[in-house]
Parts: C-alpha cells; sequence; structure tokens
C-alpha cells in the first residue's frame, strides 16, 4: 500500500519545523511515495517482473534571499536531521539572488475539485499476465512477426507538498500502461513499431486484442522500406510526432528560456509565431487527464492558459522566479505544462493526405535535433510516400529539416485531435521541409 | 565504505539467510544494495543558480529462472522490507525449479580510489571557480550573452550479497565540470558547450587553472557556429575527427553488439558472428579497465570484474558485451557488461569505454581525398533504432569539404546511416586514436549509466547529411 496523507504530512512538517528551527526564514518541502508493479512479457511467455516501491523528499531552504535544496530517499528522522544540518549550512555560504522566494501567498491553491485522477482498483499480476496473453496472441498472428514484447504496468502515487508560508496539499494519482513492441522480418529487412494505452482508470485501457493487432500491423507496414531522394515535399506527421513539435514549443515558451535569452521565441509575445488559424491551449483541470494537475510544483494553482491564440503567441510557461525576472506573476507552470493540446484544424485526416499529390508520412522520428535556441530542427525519420490520398511505399534512412520559424506559419491540422498523452496535437501537416535522402 | 545494516533490524546473518533461502531454486540472482552521495551546483545566468545535494539508500532484489526476472526493490532498508520483496520475488517465479550458478570470477585490480569528491573540494573553492568561469568568458567576448557552468560529483558505495553469503563491494567517484557559453551577433545566437570529468577528485581535473582551457573550447564551438551556413543534404563523403565523435560507433555499432538484443535476435547483428562486418583494419573494443575514465569500472553491477572486449577485429565480428543472464542463455560467460542506473532498477548488459583503435593514415590524407563532403568534429546526441539498423546523431561543430580542403563551418545537421553497413564504409582509419574528455552518458530503457568512447578520424565514403541545402 503506498503511504498515506497523515505519514506524508507528519514527514513534510518534521522537515519544515526542523528547517525553521535551524534558522530558515522560508523553507519548502516534498514528500512522496509511488509504488509501482510491472510485468513483461516476452514471445507469449513471462520475461520479468518487477515492483517498485520508492520514498523520496526534496526540500529548499531560504535564508532571506540565499537558498539551497537537498533530496534524499532515506526518511528516517536520524538521517532527516544530517541532511537538513547540511542543506542550511550550505543556504548560508550560497550567494544572494534577489529573485529567490516562496510564491505569493494569493496565487496559492486553495480550492479543489475533484478530477478523478486516482483509481483505487489494483490488478493482481495474474491478471496482468492474462491481459498480456491476449495482447501477444493477437500480436503473433500474421508468420512474419518473429517477435512481440509486452508489458503491463500499474503506478499508484501519493504526493504532499509544503511550506512555511502554510501551504500543505498533496493527492493521490494512479497510472495504468499497457504496451507492445513487435518486430517483424521478410527476406530484405527487419523492422519494430508499437502502441500502448496508458489511463488513469483501469477499465479506460484498450482491449488487449486490438492492443497487440495494431502494434503487428503497424510494423508490418514498415517491411521493405525504400530510402527516397533528397526534396523539398510536404511532410505530414503522424499524432505520435505532431505532439513533439508542441513539446518543443512549450519548451521554448518556458520562462526560464525566455528570461534566459536561450529561446528562439524571445520577444515574441502578442506576435504571429504560427499562421492564423492555430491556437494552443493547455487545460489543467481535464477529468482523467493525464498531465491534469491542481497547483503546480510550487503549490500555485494552476488555471486554463490559451497560449497561442489566431497564431498569435499570448502567453509564457511561467513560475515563481523567473516570473519575478520577468516582472510577470507565475501562472502554476513551475514544472511545464499540464495537458497541451493544439486545437482541431477544419479538414479531415483523409483530406489532409489528399492535398498534396507527393506527401511524405512520418511516424517516427530519431535523433535530438532540435535547437530551441535557433529553433533549427533536423531528425532522422521513417514512414510512408504518400501520393493523390494513397500509401505507396514504407521510407526509411532520410533525414527532415527545417526551422521551426519558418515551420510554424505553414501548419495545416486535421480534426482528429485526441487526449492520449500529456501533450496531443491532431495529425499536421508542414509544407516545404527539407527532406534529405540518397 | 558503507555498513548498509546498521541503522535497521538486520544482521548480515538474517539477510545472508533471506537471500541464501530465496535463491535457492533459482538459476541466479542477488541483493544489491546502494548508498549514492550527490551534489550539483549552477551558475547561470549571472548567479549561483542551484547548490543541490541528495542522499539515496536502497536495495534490489533480483532472482531469475531460466529466462524470467524477478525485481523488487524498495529504499526501506529493513526486515520487513526485505521480506516483503523476497515474498514479491517468490509469487513471481512460483513453480520454478533452477540450479544457482554461483560462480564469479575474482579480481585484484581497481580502476579509481575510494574516494568522496564532493567533500574533497569546499563549497567555497567551487563557487570561486564557476564564478571566475562566468567572469572570465564576459570579459573575454562582448558577444557573450549567457554563460552556465556547473559542477556535478558522486560517490557511489555498493555491496553485492549473493546465495552462501559471498559479498562484492566498490565504491564509485564520478566528477563532471562544464560550461556552455551563448554568443549572440548581429541577431543571431548559438551556444557553445564543453565539459571534463571521470573518476577522480575535481582538482585532478582543474590543476593548472585547465577551467580556462574548458572555457576557450565551448567559446571556440559557439564562435564557429555564428558563421556557419546552412547544411547541405544529401549523400556524401564524412571523415569524422578524432574523439568524442566515436559516439557514431557507440550508436551504430556498439548498441547492436549488447547481449540481450541479440539473444532476443532483435538486433540487426545477431547473426553475423564471425562473419566480416567492417572494412579491413577496423578494430573496436570495449574497456571497462582504463585508469580512472568515466565508463570504467572495478566490477559490474553483478560483481564480474570488467575487462576489454574485442568486439570487432581487423573487420571480424568477435564478441557480444553480456551480463550474466543472457551469457547462460547464450552459452557464453559474462564480459563484465552488466550495469545499472542504480538500485532501482534490473541489470542490462552495457557498453563501458567503447574505442576504434589507431590505423595508419593521417586527417590530412582523408581531407585531402575528399572533393565534395563534411568535415565533422564534435556531436551532440545519437539515438539508434535496433532492429532496423539505422541511427543518426547531430552535428555542433561541422565543415564543408571541397576539392580537399576543409571550408565554411555548417549549421547542426542531422546524419543517418545504417549500423551493420555503416563500418564496411569506412575506407580510411586514422592513426590519431583520442579518448573523449569524460561526458558520456549512454541511454537504455530508461537507464541512464556514465561511458566512454574513443576513435582515431575516420573517413567514411557514404552517409546521409540532413541539411537544409539541396
Amino acid at each position: 500500500m503506498i503511504k498515506d496523507q497523515e505519514y506524508l504530512k507528519s514527514k513534510a512538517s518534521y522537515c519544515l519545523d526542523l528547517a525553521k528551527k535551524l534558522g530558515a526564514t522560508d523553507v519548502s518541502v516534498t514528500v512522496g511515495n509511488s509504488i509501482s508493479e510491472t510485468v513483461n512479457f516476452r514471445n507469449k511467455v513471462l520475461d520479468e517482473s518487477n515492483r517498485s516501491d520508492s520514498l523520496a523528499m526534496g526540500i529548499e531552504t531560504y535564508i532571506g534571499k540565499k537558498k539551497s535544496s537537498i533530496s534524499s530517499s532515506n526518511l528516517l528522522d536520524e538521517n532527516l536531521k544530517i541532511l537538513i544540518e547540511k542543506c542550511i549550512e550550505t543556504t548560508k555560504i550560497t550567494p544572494e539572488d534577489e529573485y529567490n522566494s516562496l510564491p505569493d501567498k494569493d496565487l496559492l491553491a486553495k480550492n479543489i475539485k475533484d478530477l478523478n485522477l486516482y483509481d483505487q482498483s489494483h490488478i493482481e499480476n495474474d491478471k496482468k499476465i492474462d491481459y498480456l496473453k491476449e495482447l501477444e496472441e493477437a500480436a503473433s498472428d500474421n508468420k512474419k512477426i518473429i517477435n512481440t514484447e509486452s508489458s503491463f504496468t500499474q503506478d499508484k502515487s501519493n504526493f504532499i507538498s509544503a511550506n512555511s508560508d502554510g501551504f500543505c496539499n498533496g493527492y493521490k494519482t494512479s497510472t495504468f500502461t499497457a504496451s507492445c513492441v513487435t518486430v517483424a522480418k521478410d527476406e530484405s529487412s527487419m523492422e519494430r513499431d508499437y502502441e500502448f494505452t496508458s489511463k488513469r482508470h483501469l477499465n479506460d485501457l484498450m482491449s488487449p486484442s486490438d492492443l497487440g493487432k495494431t502494434a503487428a500491423e503497424q510494423t508490418l507496414k514498415k517491411l521493405s522500406p525504400k530510402k527516397i531522394g533528397s526534396d523539398k515535399i510536404s511532410i505530414i506527421f503522424d499524432k505520435r510526432i505532431s505532439k513533439s513539435f508542441l513539446s518543443s514549443f512549450a519548451g521554448a515558451i518556458s520562462s526560464s528560456s525566455i528570461a534566459r535569452g536561450t529561446s528562439f521565441l524571445k520577444d515574441k509575445i502578442n506576435q504571429q509565431i504560427f499562421s492564423n488559424t492555430i491556437n494552443i491551449v493547455d487545460k489543467p483541470d481535464l477529468i482523467k487527464g493525464m498531465g491534469s494537475k491542481y497547483f503546480d510544483s510550487e503549490g500555485v494553482k494552476s488555471e486554463t492558459l490559451s497560449l497561442v491564440t489566431e497564431g498569435i503567441l499570448k502567453n509564457y510557461l511561467v513560475d515563481t522566479y523567473y516570473g519575478k525576472k520577468l516582472n510577470l506573476k507565475s501562472n502554476g507552470r513551475s514544472g511545464g505544462s499540464t495537458n497541451l493540446y493544439l486545437e482541431n484544424g477544419k479538414v479531415s485526416y483523409e483530406e489532409l493526405l489528399k492535398s498534396s499529390p507527393k506527401i511524405l508520412y512520418v511516424t517516427e522520428t530519431i535523433g535530438h535535433g532540435t535547437n530551441l535556441v535557433t529553433g533549427d530542427y533536423s531528425v532522422g525519420a521513417t514512414g510512408f510516400l504518400v501520393e493523390e490520398g494513397e500509401f505507396k511505399y514504407p521510407v526509411n534512412e532520410i533525414t527532415i529539416a527545417g526551422n521551426f520559424n519558418d515551420m510554424f506559419k505553414r501548419i495545416t491540422l486535421a480534426n482528429d485531435l485526441e487526449f492520449k498523452y500529456t501533450v496531443n496535437a491532431p495529425t499536421m501537416m508542414i509544407d516545404g521541409m527539407t527532406v534529405a535522402g540518397k | 565504505m558503507s555498513n548498509f545494516f546498521d541503522k535497521s533490524d538486520l544482521t548480515r546473518k538474517d539477510v545472508d539467510k533471506i537471500v541464501s533461502e530465496t535463491l535457492k531454486n533459482c538459476d541466479d540472482g542477488e541483493l544489491y544494495f546502494e548508498d549514492s552521495k550527490s551534489e550539483s551546483i549552477l551558475l547561470d545566468d549571472n548567479k549561483i543558480k542551484s547548490s543541490n545535494y541528495s542522499s539515496d539508500l536502497g536495495f534490489g532484489f533480483r532472482a531469475i529462472s531460466n529466462e524470467v526476472v524477478a525485481y523488487s526493490h524498495s529504499n526501506e532498508i529493513s526486515k520487513d522490507a526485505l521480506n516483503n520483496s523476497a515474498k514479491n520475488l517468490q509469487s513471481t517465479l512460483k513453480s520454478i525449479k533452477g540450479t544457482y550458478n554461483h560462480e564469479i570470477p575474482k579480481t585484484n585490480n581497481k580502476f579509481y580510489d575510494d574516494i568522496n569528491p564532493i567533500e574533497q573540494k569546499s563549497l567555497d573553492a567551487k563557487l570561486d571557480v564557476l564564478n571566475k568561469v562566468n567572469d572570465y568568458l564576459r570579459k573575454k567576448d562582448s558577444t557573450v550573452k549567457q554563460v552556465t557552468a556547473s559542477f556535478s560529483g558522486e560517490q557511489k558505495s555498493i555491496e553485492i550479497i549473493r546465495s552462501g553469503g559471498e559479498a562484492l563491494t566498490d565504491v564509485r567517484p564520478l566528477i563532471r565540470f562544464n560550461v556552455s557559453v551563448m554568443l549572440e551577433k548581429n541577431g543571431r545566437k548559438e551556444t557553445g558547450v564543453y565539459g571534463i570529468g571521470g573518476r577522480q577528485s575535481y582538482d585532478e581535473y582543474l590543476k593548472n587553472d585547465n577551467w580556462k582551457n574548458v572555457c576557450e573550447e565551448a567559446l571556440r564551438i559557439a564562435s564557429v557556429n555564428l558563421d556557419s551556413k546552412p547544411a547541405p543534404a544529401g549523400e556524401m563523403k564524412v571523415v569524422l575527427g578524432p574523439g568524442w565523435p566515436a559516439i557514431l560507433i557507440h550508436e551504430a555499432i556498439g548498441h547492436g553488439l549488447e547481449g540481450d538484443f541479440n539473444r532476443k535476435k532483435t538486433s540487426a547483428f545477431h547473426d553475423l558472428m564471425g562473419e566480416k562486418v567492417a572494412s579491413d583494419g577496423v578494430t573496436i573494443v570495449d574497456d571497462g579497465t582504463i585508469d580512472k575514465r568515466r565508463g570504467s569500472l572495478t566490477i559490474d553491477d553483478e560483481g564480474t570484474p570488467t575487462e576489454r572486449t574485442v568486439l570487432i577485429e581487423n573487420g571480424i565480428l568477435k564478441n557480444f558485451m553480456q551480463d550474466r543472464l543472457n551469457a547462460r542463455l547464450m552459452n557464453t560467460r559474462s564480459t563484465g557488461s552488466g550495469r545499472r542506473e542504480n538500485y532501482k532498477h534490473i541489470v542490462l548488459p552495457r557498453m563501458r569505454n567503447t574505442m576504434m583503435l589507431s590505423g595508419k593514415q593521417t586527417q590530412d590524407e582523408m581531407i585531402k581525398s575528399v572533393d565534395k563532403g563534411i568535415f565533422a568534429v564534435s556531436f551532440g546526441g545519437g539515438q539508434v533504432d535496433i532492429t532496423s539498423g539505422k541511427f543518426v546523431f547531430n552535428c555542433t561543430e561541422a565543415y564543408e569539404i571541397n576539392n580537399g580542403k576543409i571550408g565554411s563551418p555548417i549549421k547542426g545537421a542531422t546524419l543517418i546511416g545504417d549500423g551493420p553497413s555503416i563500418l564496411k564504409e569506412v575506407s580510411m582509419v586514422g592513426n590519431d586514436m583520442m579518448m573523449d574528455p569524460g561526458i558520456g552518458t549512454c541511454g537504455k530503457a530508461g537507464q541512464g549509466v556514465p561511458v566512454g568512447v574513443a576513435q582515431p578520424s575516420i573517413l567514411i565514403n557514404k552517409m546521409t547529411v540532413g541539411g537544409t541545402k539541396l
């Protein structure tokens, strides 16, 4: 069983009281416990079971404008005492920083409405095994599938966040995840692909046979890929990938990147950075949302935020420290975005496929080719060539490149948004990017 | 050395008994204790931005029967917690019978000292160096708009307890010093990053004001990039510089030679043992025994002493990297490559210091032989798809080559290639092998472990360069 609120609160207040006693003027503490149980299958037999029980605490102590922090997984009072003493000593010799402070008291979260983020059902390992058996049966139906690996995880977490201004709150969350990776082989190639389902509630998971079938189909489609020539063509990004541009965007508008001047979107507030059909929203209070939060990592209430409206950048993601530096109030985004999404476009998925006679449809990218300072983007890609709306053949060993400043203005979105991840986008087309191939 | 039980209700006898009882019908397994202390001190934006200290203690209990691994970890060290874990393992392996494979080789070699680098340099002294870095760079060049510098250090003590009471211990220091600088000129911004580190005290790396050299290198890379132009797109010849660019070897070849992917036959290399996979003259080793290097280990995380494993010898595939589980199932021996990020993770076969050895040619000869291509000096990260064999990495410093001469710097492009065939495209191997500066972290299955790489300059006949200029 995960530790209850009472236990976590008692540890948090022990830390708060001790740090104050030792000379801290302000303190913030987080104490959490998570228990995760995973079963892995491979080629229809049990491969691994893994149980993880993690306790963790982190404390930040302030003496005026001086600040230092420690973290530990050893929550014995005796150990905490040694660490907090060390933290206070370090704080004393750390230089002052005028922007160091706890969040404004009036921004702290007070009323909390239930978002249904915790499912108390517990799935025993034997039941996970049943699910995975059915999944792998479905996944290995085709003889070209030579390897299947699947996994089922139940995660339960509880935490308390507290500070010396009286904030003390926390809540339980659960996540159930099943995934399947399949490898297919033919005479000339070996390819891998995957599918997964991840939900706050057990009953909302995809059925095991659908999951296995989808993974296998996606893998089989990739067999015998070709390399295409270098070209400037329209690229459609599958929903798996389109969301990654939104993650990069979120990184570039974090108050730390803006304040430090290391973002290609610095000084772009209230300017047109996307075409005027684009709207981006961050919504923390989605029922059962994978990214839902009642408050941010500093205890500041999070409310729905329109980041981009009709292509115009309206807000940054602001925390307390960099907010002070930028002369902005925290909008409860310490720790980043919550449920971030691009609103639906006007055309259907099918219409998007037909919108150009020759399109590269990208289903996977590899590499870390995103530079948030310059906006330059260059990654390896695999996918399919689409001609006249029809998938013709799989493509690999190519790269795609462009610059976000330019790419963002050439986005066309389909109307197929779904909330599968914490960051979500519809299928996306971008014109005029460079494909490097043979 | 930590005593893992002195603050708990456990005695060594209790622990031995629980371990032996739990593992008696298993093929392998162990109880792994870990106590780590780490710090990170960061200067950013003209200020000491954070000073963090962390202490982590926990155990991971593993039982293996045939191919099935049961694992349970906790950071509560008590009789109850250990018994709960044992019960958990037994419930996974309830109907399984194995024979405990006990034998583990021994070593007297040590590749680093039992030091705690955090305690060896005072916080004041560390803050002083960081402030000097900031002042030095900002005074040196008016285009410097942002400086980030950091120290990170750790000491990790481990103890492995095997069935029958055998105990193996190791104390592992690790540090890293890093400088990143951003320049802005005519509205254009570029960054340069450089770092150094390994398994010694901070001062070993910082003597003779060596921090200045780190600053200069970061500044040089950023300045080069300020003048860079768009990279070409398409297939062309590529010359790789010595040292850190060996992450190409790590991504393209290294991961595909890890035992687990080959046992599961998901690696593009699984049926190529003894075959020619690289040009003549290409020899690649994975070495855990180099003194004080970032990727070195006295014993791996299963207790096996590390070694110098020859992976490819003169073009022929000779060995995979193995942990005990994959070695047993593939009828071979562990190469001391069993590693885990920490007690929260299972052991996987991983790289240590992966190196391509020197050949006979010079870098000059390589450049002169290229009509049109690129010269890649440094890289950011890389990634590989084990199954298809395709890998990428991102240039952070690269130049055009035109008619045998190095030309303008080019913007960060991605290079993409095919792992099983890339080494056959190596047409020259340089005489200038160099180790990387000690900064690599390799990610696999969500676990990061410190690694090293090394190589001489090499010429690759054909790779796809992912620029924007057609």
